[in-house]
């Protein structure tokens, strides 16, 4: 029944910060997990599936949150969400609408 | 061991570092008086926000009102991201995405379920509450795109009310219940539809001493405040709110302590009103038997009542801008006259000194702005804006002109500040005169006409101006501002501007001496002439006609009547000799309540 915490801090590195559009796919992506999941940023602790809650951090490039999951798939959730920081939000669907149609 | 959100349900612990804490904050004061009530929020396309709690047995009706509003929100931002999609591509509706997953959002879900539940707020007021708690934030994020967020939040919240409102949606003119109106800046046209019945004060956040706004208030003798600067954000329809408009601060979540403190000052005001309700019928006569005239300050025609109620002896200042304001035309010979013949046949005899147009060029539509108006209070407005638009000014003269058949109609120039403006101003009346005699209209040929002493060379001339003038009346908002070089508008220096200045009495007494010794009448009618506390001071110095806002009527005359001239003679010399506004003040604070110790001081 004990399941683990698992941690991991990342920069935000895209010039506009995570505004609305990062925001949504964060929450969004969160939200596919069983886990609880909280983003930390110096002492503020947010849900990480609330674009509203999200987005009260005003995280700005170069801000560093630690993001932090309990729950049976929190190992996965954790790597997919550093993943997506770390690309600069660019997921499947963002690659496939910047590329010519 | 690290918490989980979900021991949190509503957010509670999210919430605490914002939470709403009583504010206090500062504007300009321009009507006296405290209120107490429920805020109506104007600016959210009119929506008012209805009564703050349910019933018990309603909280699961009104969750599920909330849920069915959500549920036509998000479809018909379904709708918004698919057409915008279609149209100019995904990238463009990537906002409505974001404000999908903002009204699917479960933490606001339950945040609002949580007032609406435990609280028993409405779902209306739940959901402005909710999403103005994180507009808040986002606006105090830095960078430009962050604190953009809080608009998407007001969409939100705008949608969710217009469905969760639908065909309840009140208009403004359909209040039912006493509120504090809030707004950003109000325009005649909402003021007019207001119903003063349920309106218990006013603040705006834009707005100066002479805005549309202060005149209103005054009018209608309700506290105001303006220039509060940005708080609207900070508040939801429904939160209780102070006003006191006699410090010129609003308190927003007051605490109990503050909340019992104000509405003992309330309880107190009622007092006072009902005694000076008694006097109405008592003439504004000194204790030594000299009688004083009392005329009352209008914008509009209706406020005559007011006038009549409180037992003015007529009008000392109709102030005719409203015509002006709010339209994209001049109003027409017709409107104007329609307006003034209604008050000459109100006052029933009773004289009406009427002020020609007193506006800057930057509120008049249709006059081209000013490229040099750095230094407005100082540029084209009134007397001489009227005289270099003679079409505009010959318009309202003759307005004017055809309600002296009516009553005791008097024109007054405002702002003349030297003999030759006064001689042009009177000739484009004579012009006027010859026009309606052409035209075989009906006029007053010996209608009264005086000017306002509200600039320190006028002050200067009145030996001079005595000589052409049928009246005077002292217009202390504009002297005061001219004599301290003050702008009482600009928040930096507004402290500095008052009436209790040693030179502003000067001034003050200069005008009343010269014109008593010519024998011309004169008045005031600023807000000095309002304030209980000057009143024996002027009456020492020797006025004898006051005009003030109605509701201010009373106090003056409870004033009066108490004192007798020997003695404000004496107050008034001793004023006089004090260096500086807070040894004058607390003077003439004495005085007052050793004459009228009920006044709040």
């Amino acid at each position: 029944m004990q399941s683990p915490i698992v941690k991991k801090t990342v920069a935000i590195s895209n010039p506009q910060g995570l505004h609305a559009r990062p925001a949504e796919l964060f929450a969004r992506l969160a939200l596919q997990f069983e886990s609880d999941v909280e983003v930390i940023r110096e002492g503020n602790r947010v849900d990480a599936k609330s674009i509203l809650h999200v987005l009260t951090l005003g995280a700005s490039q170069g801000t560093e949150l630690t993001l932090q999951a309990h729950g049976v798939d929190a190992e996965d959730a954790i790597e997919a969400l550093v993943r997506l920081v770390e690309s600069d939000f660019a997921t499947d669907e963002t690659m496939s609408q910047e590329s010519p149609s | 061991m690290d918490i989980a959100p979900d021991a949190d349900p509503a957010g509670s612990r999210f919430w605490r570092r914002i939470e709403a804490a009583m504010e206090r904050l500062q504007g300009i004061a321009v009507s006296p008086g405290i209120a107490i009530g429920e805020a109506l929020v104007l600016g959210n396309e009119g929506f008012r926000i209805p009564r703050r709690f349910l019933p018990r047995d309603a909280v699961e009706e009104e969750l599920d009102r909330l849920q069915l509003a959500f549920a036509a929100a998000i479809a018909e931002v379904e709708h918004n991201r698919e057409r915008v999609a279609e149209q100019l591509g995904d990238d463009y509706a990537a906002i409505f995405s974001a404000h999908l997953q903002m009204l699917r959002d479960k933490r606001l879900h339950e945040e609002i379920e949580e007032m609406i539940r435990e609280r028993h707020y409405s779902p209306e007021y739940s959901v402005s509450r909710a999403l103005r708690r994180y507009a808040k934030v986002f606006q105090t994020l830095e960078g430009q795109y962050m604190a953009e967020r809080a608009n998407d939040i007001f969409d939100i919240e705008k949608r969710l009310l217009r469905n969760l409102l639908g065909l309840r949606r009140e208009e403004l003119s359909q209040i039912t219940s006493p509120v504090l109106v809030l707004a950003h800046n109000l325009t005649p046209s909402e003021t007019a539809r207001l119903n003063p019945r349920f309106v218990l004060g006013m603040v705006t956040e834009a707005g100066g001493p002479v805005s549309h706004t202060a005149i209103v208030a005054e009018g209608l003798g309700i506290p105001a405040v303006v220039g509060v600067g940005s708080f609207l954000t900070d508040i939801s329809g429904g939160d209780t709110v102070i006003i006191d408009g006699d410090q010129g601060q609003i308190i927003l979540h007051p605490d109990e302590e503050t909340l019992a403190h104000y509405r003992h000052e309330v309880e107190e005001q009622r007092t006072l009103a009902t005694k000076l309700e008694s006097l109405r019928e008592l003439p504004a006569e000194t204790a030594d038997g000299k009688r004083i005239q009392l005329l009352g300050n209008i914008e509009f025609p209706h406020e005559v009542k007011q006038c009549q109620e409180r037992g003015a002896d007529g009008i000392g200042l109709y102030r005719t801008e409203f015509l002006y304001l709010g339209v994209d035309d001049d109003p027409s010979e017709e409107t104007h006259y329609e307006a003034y013949a209604s008050v000459a046949n109100a006052m029933q005899g009773l004289p009406i000194v009427m002020r020609t147009l007193d506006l800057g060029a930057d509120k008049m539509r249709t006059l081209p702005d000013s490229e040099d108006e750095r230094n407005p209070v100082l540029g084209l407005r009134s007397i001489r804006l009227t005289l270099r638009n003679r079409d505009l000014f010959r318009v309202q003269l003759r307005a004017i002109l055809r309600a002296s058949a009516l009553g005791d109609i008097r024109i007054m120039f405002p702002l003349v500040s030297t003999l030759i403006e006064f001689r042009q101003a009177k000739m484009v009346l004579a012009d006027a005169m010859e026009d309606l005699e052409e035209a075989g209209i009906a006029f007053n040929r010996d209608v009264p006409v005086g000017m306002m002493v509200e600039v320190p060379s006028a002050v200067m001339l009145m030996d001079r101006f005595v000589e052409e003038v049928d009246f005077f009346s002292i217009g202390t908002n504009d002297l005061i501002q001219y004599c301290l070089a003050v702008d009482r508008g600009n928040k930096d220096v507004a402290s500095m501007y008052t009436a209790a200045d040693p030179a502003v009495f000067r001034f003050v007494k200069m005008a009343i001496s010269t014109a008593n010794e010519h024998n011309v009448p004169i008045s005031m009618c600023g807000q000095m002439s309002g304030n209980p506390l000057y009143t024996m001071l002027l009456l020492g110095m020797g006025l004898r006609s006051f005009s003030v806002t109605p509701a201010a009527v009373p106090e003056i005359k409870r004033v009066c009547r108490s004192v007798t001239i020997e003695h404000c003679q004496r107050v008034a010399d001793y004023a006089c000799s004090l260096d500086g506004t807070r040894e004058i003040k607390a003077f003439l604070k004495e005085e007052l309540s050793k004459v009228f110790p009920e006044f709040p001081v």
